[in-house]
C-alpha cells in the first residue's frame, strides 16, 4: 500500500502526516506537490492539516482548486481513499467531496487541547478496526472546526451511517461542554457516500505515540492496512 | 516630494542628541541626506545600537564548550551532541504590542522565527513571556486577548508549537506591557548560516515579502518613552502575515540545503538598513545597492522609506556570484520574490542607488559597529534599602488554608489554560511537556535526546534588589531546566528596564547584569544570544526590571524525564532544600497582604548547583516519580500543583515541623533552591542518600493520595482543603481578567 502526502502552501502537519503513516506503520509515503496532475500511483491520499493559503479567504477554499485537487477528486471517484485531517476536511468540504462546512469554534478562539471521540461506525475502512462506542484521546488544533450542515444534509448522514467520530466526555456520553467547538450533533468526523472519504478535524498523526500523549490514533490507519491488506 | 532640507532640528527630530549629530557631521565631513539621515536615526537608536547597555552587556559570560555560536549573530547556537544543535534567542515586542496588541505580538513572533531560521535552523518550539498591568486595569483584558491571539495565530499558522512561558499581572505594567518571544530551532552543528557580505562582486538578492510603508521608525519608536499621544503611532506597528512567514521558512531552508548561500540576514528592526549595514560590518566589506530594484507595494515610495521600512516576512541573501538563478527558482516555486539589488563591494562603504542616482554613500564601519557608546550615570534608587528592610505584617491569624485557595486562584499563580488553549502546542508531534510543567520538552526525532526549555523572572525580586532578582532568575531557569531531568546548557535574555537615561533605572541594569553574569558563571550557561529593551517608562512611570530568562537544557535520554505532577497512592513525598521562610517579595504578601517589600529569598549558587546535579541524578537513575520545583506561592502552592496533573488530581498528607517559623512563612516563604519529589517507598533509601551524597537536605514529609491536601505544622491541622475547590479556583483564576 503505497500513501501520499499532498504539500499544500501553508499546510504544516505534512511533515507528522508522513511520519505517521512511513515511520509509526512503515508504509511508502511521499509527498505530492499541490501544482502537480499526477498522484503517481499512490493508493491512499492525506490532505494534511495547516493553513493552506494561509487560511486566508475561507479554509481550505483555494486548495480545493489546486491543480493537484482534480486528481484527488477523481481518485475518490474511483473509490480510492482519502483521508483529510482538521485543514484537509475544509478542503475535502470546499471541493465537494464531502457536504457541510466547518465555521468559525462557538468560543470564536483557537483551540488546541485533548478531546474524546467516540467511534460512531465501524462500517467504514477508517474505522473497521475500532470497536464501535470505543472512545478515543485525540488532540485538536483549530480556529474553525465548528462542523455545519443543513437539516437534510444531516439526516442523509444519519441515515446513511456517515457520522465517524463525534466529540464526547471522557466517558463516553454526549456532553455540550465536551463538544468544544460546538459542532452541530457533535460532529468531529464524517464519511463520503462509499465510506472512502474520511474527513476529520482531530489529528490523529498527533497521537500515535506514548511519549507525545497518546496512541488512540493509530487505530485509524491500521483498520485502514487491514481493509486495504486484508 | 522632494526630500526635506537636512538640519540639526530635523536630526534631533529624528532622536539623535547634539553630540550624535557632531559625530554624524564628521563622519561624512557634510551634511548628510535625507536617506542617510534616516540611517543614522534608527543604526543609532537604543533597540539597534545598544548604545546604553553595550558597556554592561560585555560583563555577561559567553563562552563554553557548548557554544557554537555566542551574541552577535541573528541567535545563538549551542551543541547538543550526535552532529546536532540548537539555535534560540529571545526578543522582545513590547513597545508595539501596548500599541497594537494584535499585530504588535504577532509580528514579534514573526521576528523571532525569522532570527532562528536564518542560522540555518528549523524552528521547532516557541515560548513566550508576557507582563501585563494589574488585572482589573481597564486596558488590560483588551492587552491579553490581542496578545494571546496574535501570537496563537502566528505561531500557529506557520506550525511552530507554543509550548510554554509565563504570565504575570503586576501594576507596573499597566502603561508598558512586555511581549518577550522565543524560539528554538534544530539544526546541524555543521550547518549554521550567518549574516556575512563577503567576496567582492557577490551578489545581493532581496527575498520574501514586497516592501511597503509599514513599520517606518518602529525601531526609534522602541527608543523613546510613551506618554498621552503614543496610540497615535499606530502607524509605527508592522502588519504580519504567517503564511508568507511560513513559505518564506521553506524556500530558506530548501536553498540552505544547497551550496549557494555566503550569508542571509533577516529584515528586522530598521528593515534593509540594519541587514545590509550588519552584513557589511560583520564582514569588514562594502556594499552596493539599487533601491529601485526592491519589490514594492505601494507607488511613489522615497528612498528614504524603503530604507526604513518594516514591512515583514523579509530577508537579505548574499548568494555564490553565479548561482543567483537556484535562488530566483527556489523562491519562485514558493511563490517569493527574489531580486537583485546589488552586490558586495571592497570599498567598506554602503553605496546606495535610486534611478541611478547616488542617493546614500557613507563608511559602513562608523555607522554599524562605532555607534555610540553611553557610559550612563547610575544611582541607587531612593527608598532601595528601606524597602528590602520594612517589617512584615503580622501573619499569624490568617486561615492558611483560605489563603492557599486565594493563591491559587490569583492571576499570577492560576492556569494558564485560556492561554495555551489558543497555541498549537503539538504540531510536529514532539511536544513531550509542554504548557504547566516545570520546563517544556521537546523530543528530536531519530534521536534518544530531547531539550528542555523555560523562561523565568521575578520582577518583584528585580525590583526589591535586581543583583538578587537577576541570580535568582538564572537558578529558577536552571532548576525548572532540572526538574524534568536535563542539563541546563546556556540562555538567552530579555533586559526589559525603564529609562536608562535616569540614573536609578542605569542602576538596576547593571546590578541585574552582574546578578545574572554570577548566576551564569556559577550555573555554567553562558549566555549566548537576547536583547535590551529600555524605556519601557509612560509618563515617567517605569516598570519594574524585568530581566526574563530563556534557558535550553538537554536531556540524554528522553525516557528518563520527569513531570511535576504525583503519581500514585502512598508515594513518599520529600522536600529538597532548606526552608527558612522567606516572605520578603512574595505572591503571599502580594496577594494575601498587598504589600511588596522585603528583601528577595538568599541564593546560595554552589547549593543551587549542587541540587540541580542531584535533580539530573534523581531522574536518570529513576529514583523519583515526580520533580517539582518549589518557588511561587511557597511549599504549599508547590504540593497543590503536583496534585493538579492534566487528566488526574490527587491529594496528600504533609507533616510539617516549624522549627519556631511562622506558618504562613513556613507554608508560603519562597526559599530559594528547594523541589519537591515523590518516590516510590522502596526508592527511599536511594533517594535520601543521593540528596546526602550531594550536601542536600532532604525531608520526607508525608505522603501523596486522597482527595484533599491536607498540611499540619507541628502536628496541628494547618490546611485541609478539597482537591476539588483547589482545582476549581486554579482553573477559574483567569476568569476574573478575561471574563
Amino acid at each position: 500500500m503505497k500513501v501520499g502526502v499532498v504539500v499544500f502552501p501553508g499546510s504544516n502537519c505534512d511533515h507528522d502526516a508522513l511520519e505517521w503513516s512511513s515511520r509509526l506503520l512503515g508504509l511508502p509515503t511521499e509527498e505530492i506537490w499541490y501544482q502537480d496532475r499526477d498522484l503517481r500511483g499512490v493508493d491512499l491520499v492525506i490532505l494534511p492539516g495547516g493553513f493552506s493559503y494561509g487560511d486566508y479567504l475561507r479554509c481550505g477554499a483555494m486548495a480545493a482548486r489546486a491543480p493537484i485537487m482534480d486528481e484527488v477528486v477523481a481518485h475518490a471517484r474511483r473509490g480510492g481513499l482519502v483521508i483529510g485531517i482538521c485543514n484537509g476536511f475544509q478542503v475535502l468540504c470546499e471541493v465537494g467531496l464531502l457536504p457541510g462546512a466547518l465555521l468559525r469554534n462557538r468560543s470564536l478562539t483557537f483551540l488546541c487541547q485533548d478531546v474524546y471521540l467516540r467511534v460512531e461506525t465501524t462500517g467504514s475502512p477508517w474505522t473497521s478496526a475500532m470497536r464501535r462506542g470505543e472512545i478515543l484521546r485525540v488532540p485538536i488544533a483549530h480556529g474553525d472546526g465548528n462542523y455545519f450542515c443543513d437539516p437534510e444534509t444531516l439526516h442523509r448522514l444519519l441515515g446513511e451511517d456517515r457520522v465517524a467520530f463525534r466529540y464526547v466526555s471522557p466517558g463516553g456520553t454526549l456532553d455540550p461542554e465536551w463538544n468544544v467547538n460546538g459542532s452541530l450533533d457533535a460532529i468531529a468526523g464524517i464519511l463520503s457516500e462509499k465510506k472512502n472519504v474520511l474527513g476529520m478535524m482531530p489529528h490523529p498523526e498527533r497521537a500515535s505515540e506514548d511519549m507525545v500523549g497518546s496512541t488512540d490514533g493509530l487505530g485509524i490507519f491500521k483498520s485502514v492496512m487491514g481493509a486495504l491488506c486484508g | 516630494m522632494p526630500d526635506p532640507q537636512v538640519t540639526a532640528e530635523l536630526a534631533y527630530k529624528h532622536g539623535l542628541s547634539p553630540e550624535e549629530w557632531e559625530r554624524v557631521l564628521s563622519i561624512l565631513g557634510r551634511t548628510p541626506t535625507y536617506p542617510e539621515l534616516g540611517i543614522f536615526s534608527v543604526m543609532w537608536s537604543e533597540h539597534c545600537s545598544y548604545k546604553s547597555s553595550r558597556v554592561h552587556l560585555k560583563r555577561f559570560p559567553t563562552g563554553g564548550p557548548q557554544v557554537l555560536q555566542g551574541p552577535g549573530e541573528n541567535a545563538g547556537v549551542v551543541d547538543i551532541g550526535d552532529g546536532w544543535a540548537v539555535c534560540f534567542k529571545m526578543e522582545s515586542h513590547n513597545h508595539p504590542s501596548y500599541i497594537e496588541p494584535y499585530q504588535g505580538a504577532a509580528t514579534g513572533v514573526g521576528g523571532i522565527l525569522r532570527d532562528v531560521f536564518t542560522m540555518g535552523a528549523r524552528p521547532i518550539a516557541n515560548l513566550n513571556a508576557l507582563f501585563f498591568g494589574r488585572p482589573d486595569h481597564p486596558k488590560t483584558a483588551h492587552l491579553v486577548k490581542g496578545v494571546v491571539a496574535g501570537i496563537g495565530d502566528y505561531g500557529n499558522c506557520i506550525g511552530v508549537p507554543t509550548v510554554g512561558g509565563q504570565v504575570m499581572f503586576h501594576p507596573s505594567y499597566d502603561g508598558n506591557i512586555l511581549v518577550n518571544a522565543f524560539t528554538l530551532g534544530l539544526l546541524r552543528a555543521d550547518g549554521i548560516f550567518r549574516g556575512y557580505a563577503s567576496g567582492v562582486g557577490n551578489p545581493v538578492l532581496y527575498v520574501g515579502s514586497k516592501t511597503g510603508r509599514d513599520g517606518i521608525h518602529g525601531a526609534t519608536m522602541a527608543s523613546a518613552e510613551f506618554s498621552e499621544a503614543t496610540e497615535e503611532k499606530r502607524p509605527t506597528v508592522q502588519v504580519g502575515d504567517p503564511f508568507t512567514e511560513k513559505l518564506l521558512l521553506e524556500a530558506c531552508l530548501e536553498l540552505m540545503a544547497e551550496d549557494v548561500i555566503v550569508g542571509i540576514q533577516d529584515m528586522g528592526a530598521a528593515g534593509l538598513t540594519s541587514s545590509s549595514f550588519e552584513m557589511a560590518g560583520r564582514s569588514g566589506s562594502g556594499i552596493r545597492f539599487e533601491l529601485d530594484k526592491v519589490p514594492m507595494r505601494e507607488k511613489g515610495m522615497t528612498p528614504y522609506e524603503l530604507l526604513l521600512s518594516e514591512s515583514q516576512e523579509r530577508m537579505l541573501i548574499v548568494a555564490q556570484r553565479g548561482k543567483e538563478n537556484r535562488v530566483r527558482e527556489i523562491f519562485s516555486k514558493w511563490g517569493l520574490d527574489a531580486a537583485e539589488i546589488g552586490a558586495v563591494t571592497d570599498t567598506g562603504r554602503a553605496e546606495i542607488f535610486w534611478h541611478g542616482e547616488r542617493v546614500v554613500d557613507m563608511p559602513v564601519g562608523p555607522v554599524s559597529d562605532q555607534a555610540p557608546l553611553y557610559k550612563r550615570p547610575m544611582e541607587e534608587p531612593a527608598g532601595f534599602r528601606s524597602r528590602k528592610s520594612v517589617p512584615l505584617p503580622a501573619l499569624k491569624k490568617a486561615d492558611q488554608g483560605r489563603a492557599l485557595l486565594t493563591l491559587m486562584g490569583s492571576p499570577n499563580l492560576c492556569s494558564k489554560r485560556w492561554v495555551y488553549t489558543q497555541y498549537d502546542q503539538s504540531v510536529r508531534t514532539n511536544t513531550v511537556l509542554g504548557p504547566g510543567a516545570d520546563a517544556a520538552l521537546i523530543r528530536i526525532k531519530g534521536t534518544t535526546k530531547a531539550v528542555a526549555m523555560t523562561t523565568d523572572v521575578n520582577p518583584r525580586f528585580c525590583k526589591l534588589d535586581p543583583f538578587e532578582g537577576g541570580r535568582l532568575a538564572v537558578a529558577e531557569a536552571a532548576r525548572n531546566i532540572a526538574c524534568v531531568g536535563a542539563k541546563p546548557l546556556a540562555i538567552t535574555d530579555c533586559l526589559n528596564f525603564g529609562n536608562p537615561e535616569r540614573p536609578e533605572v542605569m542602576w538596576e541594569f547593571s546590578r541585574a547584569v552582574d546578578g545574572i553574569s554570577e548566576a551564569c558563571l556559577a550555573l555554567n550557561t553562558p549566555v549566548v544570544s537576547g536583547n535590551v529593551s529600555f524605556y519601557n517608562e509612560t509618563n515617567g512611570e517605569g516598570i519594574h526590571p524585568t530581566p526574563t530568562i530563556g534557558m535550553v537544557g538537554l536531556l540524554d535520554d528522553v525516557a528518563r524525564r520527569m513531570d511535576p505532577w504525583f503519581k500514585d497512592e502512598g508515594d513518599l513525598v520529600v522536600v529538597l532544600g532548606e526552608t527558612k521562610g522567606h516572605l520578603g517579595g512574595s505572591e503571599y504578601l502580594w496577594a494575601i497582604h498587598g504589600m511588596e517589600a522585603g528583601a528577595p529569598p538568599p541564593l546560595d549558587l554552589q547549593r543551587e548547583t549542587a541540587l540541580i546535579g542531584l535533580l539530573q541524578e534523581l531522574a536518570a537513575k529513576g529514583l523519583a516519580k515526580s520533580v517539582h520545583d518549589c518557588s511561587e506561592g511557597g511549599l504549599a502552592v508547590c504540593a497543590a500543583e503536583c496534585g493538579l496533573a492534566p487528566r488526574r488530581t490527587l491529594g496528600a498528607h504533609l507533616e510539617l515541623e516549624s522549627a519556631g517559623l511562622d506558618a504562613a512563612a513556613l507554608l508560603f516563604g519562597e526559599d530559594a533552591s528547594r523541589a519537591l519529589v515523590t518516590c516510590a517507598s522502596i526508592h527511599q533509601e536511594g533517594l535520601l542518600a543521593a540528596a546526602r551524597q550531594a550536601g542536600i537536605q532532604a525531608k520526607a514529609v508525608g505522603a501523596a493520595g486522597g482527595d484533599r491536601l491536607r498540611i499540619s505544622v507541628d502536628g496541628q491541622p494547618s490546611v485541609d482543603v478539597p482537591m476539588a475547590e483547589i482545582r476549581d479556583a486554579w482553573e477559574n483564576g483567569l476568569g476574573s481578567v478575561v471574563g
